[in-house]
């Protein structure tokens, strides 16, 4: 399986999107750092990059790079390869360079320029959402065996995430704002990872403002151990569910 | 010419006749009960070092009490100094234990109904009130260190508690765990000057009906709420460091029913809410630098004729935020980290005015549950477009004249 995993990983890594993709990583956060006279300022804006750009990234490279391999995942079932093996592989190829490019273009400048809280905190968030939106990803080209409806697809469940579901929790506060939310809304950020990612990285950041009336709440849970514990455990879910799920689509397909 | 010369220097050593006690466990006199029964006018008693226990103590005539390392000690039953004359100066003693009481103000040292009173180099510990005065005019708090035990808002009481009293002038102290710093209420024409106040368990300084005072290089760090300034006319707040009031209710600085003010050169650092306002009014607003606050000014839409100028607003999560749809209030030429306009004529202020009330603010003023969004995709979109075409936020609410350089103060 390692095996697999490795050959996968050459094969990205000699692609030139993978390059373009941490050289431009790289060049926007090392000049966020050196045109921003306060640290906090470029974090906030590499945090935009880290919670629209890299989901996208993530998501249209490995749909795209899952199709364009098709030919050789139809060469390896050809072999005495386990089925959950090889997409398994394949999954852990793709993510480990899309990680490995956000370590070298984000992870380094952030570590020379701001190895603190806030910024530790946007690399734990930035390999979680690689990883996430990787498997969703092989979910939903596992799932479409048309390259552009896949594609298509991709396309809308980041804009879901990205764009359409703040709007929708925004939606839910006012229409019901004569109601206890404070508790509904918890769980509303349990269920984007994006949403839940951004509010890890802000309650490093923007505490003051936190503090006050509702802030204080979600400061008491997020900020504790247990918040801590809730945060990654649902990161990982996110991560394991439609990993497992696309497997299993895939062992049961007629491909 | 020698004869008068010598008169008038015996006239004045007649004057002078002030005696000097010594009290202490080596002098002839052991307690200072008895020493202060035996002062006269103008006398000094210097207290010896040692533990006094003496229950407590009324000072009538005008002395002077001066300590060296002399503690004395309330046992937590008695209030230890009452004061009640003029022209007396209680100096280097440490008072400790005063004692508490539900029904009356127990203080530490106590002064009513007195002019010219100066306390000084004290240091009072875990007292229900500290320096608790009333009525009295002229008085002077300096250099005295303040440590309570803080315990609940109704269990603790005052540490510089002021009462209807004027031209005081509070100095170079430091104020810590009572349940306010300093409170004024009733007090006119007094100065607060280089005062520290930290760890307090409601405000750092607490005035209400207070006129024509001044406050003046002070520092208000981490207390529960912050500073309230309340129904007052003519302060002055130059130069005071508001850092760290974190909470709910917590507010650098809270200005509520304020009228004819003045407020400059102050620095306000990482405060939930830096600056709220309350039915103010003619408030000057320059020269202040409010610096990664979460709201850096709150003004709520009963505040009318403040003039903002020349201010710094630097990492705040929130510039302006206001509750209504109009505003009465004059912005011009601050820096704001968050401007993006241009200046092509290279004269240091923006071309384009800029509008510090983000409409996600205004959300939030609503619905605060919301805040749950700060930051997200959609709200910068939001936000953006409604920079573009304002319609809910106040439309006159604008810097027309934004610096594009930080600005020295």
């Amino acid at each position: 399986m390692m095996k697999l995993t490795r050959y996968v990983v050459y094969d990205i890594i000699r692609n030139k999107v993978i390059m373009a993709y941490t050289l431009f990583l790289l060049v926007v956060s090392l000049s966020l750092f050196q045109v921003e006279e306060n640290q906090g300022k470029a974090i906030l804006s590499l945090m935009n990059i880290v919670l629209i750009v890299l989901p996208l990234v993530s998501i249209v490279f490995a749909t795209i790079h899952y199709y364009n391999s098709y030919e050789f995942i139809e060469l390896m079932l050809s072999q005495p390869l386990g089925r959950t093996r090889i997409i398994f592989s394949e999954y852990a190829g793709t993510a480990l360079s899309l990680l490995m490019a956000f370590l070298l273009g984000v992870g380094i400048p952030v570590l020379i320029y701001s190895p603190d809280d806030s910024g530790l905190s946007l690399l734990f968030t930035g390999c979680c959402l690689t990883l996430i939106f990787t498997s969703l990803a092989f979910l939903a080209s596992v799932k479409a065996r048309d390259k552009a409806r896949g594609i298509g697809s991709v396309l809308l469940l980041w804009f879901y995430f990205a764009l359409i579901y703040d709007g929708l929790v925004l939606l839910i506060l006012f229409n019901f704002s004569d109601y206890p939310l404070e508790k509904i809304t918890l769980l509303l950020t349990a269920l984007n990872p994006v949403d839940l990612g951004r509010i890890f990285i802000m309650l490093k950041m923007d505490i003051s403002a936190l503090m006050g009336y509702t802030g204080a709440l979600y400061k008491d849970f997020f900020g504790s151990g247990t918040g801590l514990l809730f945060t990654s455990s649902i990161m990982v879910l996110w991560i394991v569910l439609p990993l497992l799920w696309a497997i299993r689509i895939f062992n049961k397909k007629d491909i | 010419m020698r004869l008068l010369f010598i008169t008038i220097l015996s006239i004045l050593f007649l004057r002078s006749e002030a005696r000097i006690i010594m009290a202490g466990p080596t002098a002839e006199i052991k307690e200072l009960r008895k020493a202060l029964a035996l002062a006269r006018d103008g006398d000094s008693i210097l207290l010896q070092a040692g533990i006094y226990k003496e229950g407590s103590l009324l000072i009538e005539r005008s002395i002077s009490l001066i300590g060296t390392n002399a503690i004395l000690d309330g046992e937590k039953k008695y209030q230890v100094l009452l004061v009640s004359g003029k022209n007396i100066l209680i100096s280097g003693l440490t008072i400790r234990n005063a004692g508490y009481s539900a029904m009356e103000d127990f203080a530490a040292v106590k002064v009513v109904d007195a002019s010219n009173v100066t306390i000084e180099n004290c240091h009072i510990i875990n007292a229900y009130f500290a320096i608790h005065i009333s009525n009295t005019r002229a008085v002077v708090i300096r250099n005295n260190r303040i440590e309570g035990t803080p315990r609940s808002e109704q269990l603790s009481g005052n540490g510089i508690h002021l009462w209807k009293s004027n031209f005081a002038l509070i100095e170079n102290n430091h104020v810590t765990g009572h349940r306010d710093g300093i409170y004024f209420e009733f007090v006119t024409s007094s100065t607060i000057r280089r005062n520290h106040s930290e760890k307090n368990i409601r405000y750092g300084l607490h005035f209400m009906f207070s006129n024509d005072d001044a406050y003046i290089q002070n520092i208000f760090n981490d207390n529960g709420a912050g500073v309230a300034v309340m129904y007052s006319k003519k302060v002055r707040m130059e130069a005071n460091r508001f850092d760290l009031n974190w909470g709910a209710s917590a507010y650098g600085l809270l200005l509520k029913d304020i009228t004819d003010s003045y407020i400059a050169r102050n620095i306000f650092y990482k405060n939930t809410v830096a600056l709220h306002m309350e039915g103010t009014s003619r408030i000057e607003i320059r020269n202040n630098d409010f610096r990664n606050n979460g709201w850096a000014i709150k003004v709520q839409a009963s505040c009318d004729n403040n003039r903002f100028w020349r201010n710094n607003f630097t990492g705040n999560s929130f510039d302006v935020a206001t509750n209504g749809s109009v505003s009465l209030n004059q912005f011009s030429q601050n820096y704001w980290d968050k401007y993006e306009g241009y200046d092509l004529n290279h004269d240091g202020v923006g071309d384009i005015p800029f509008r510090p009330v983000s409409m996600y603010s205004m959300i939030i003023e609503e619905n605060p549950n919301a805040l749950l969004l700060m930051r997200s995709f959609t709200v910068q979109l939001l936000d953006k477009a409604e920079k573009a075409l304002p319609v809910i936020t106040p439309g006159n609410l604008t810097d027309d004249k934004p610096m594009m350089k930080y600005i020295k103060q």
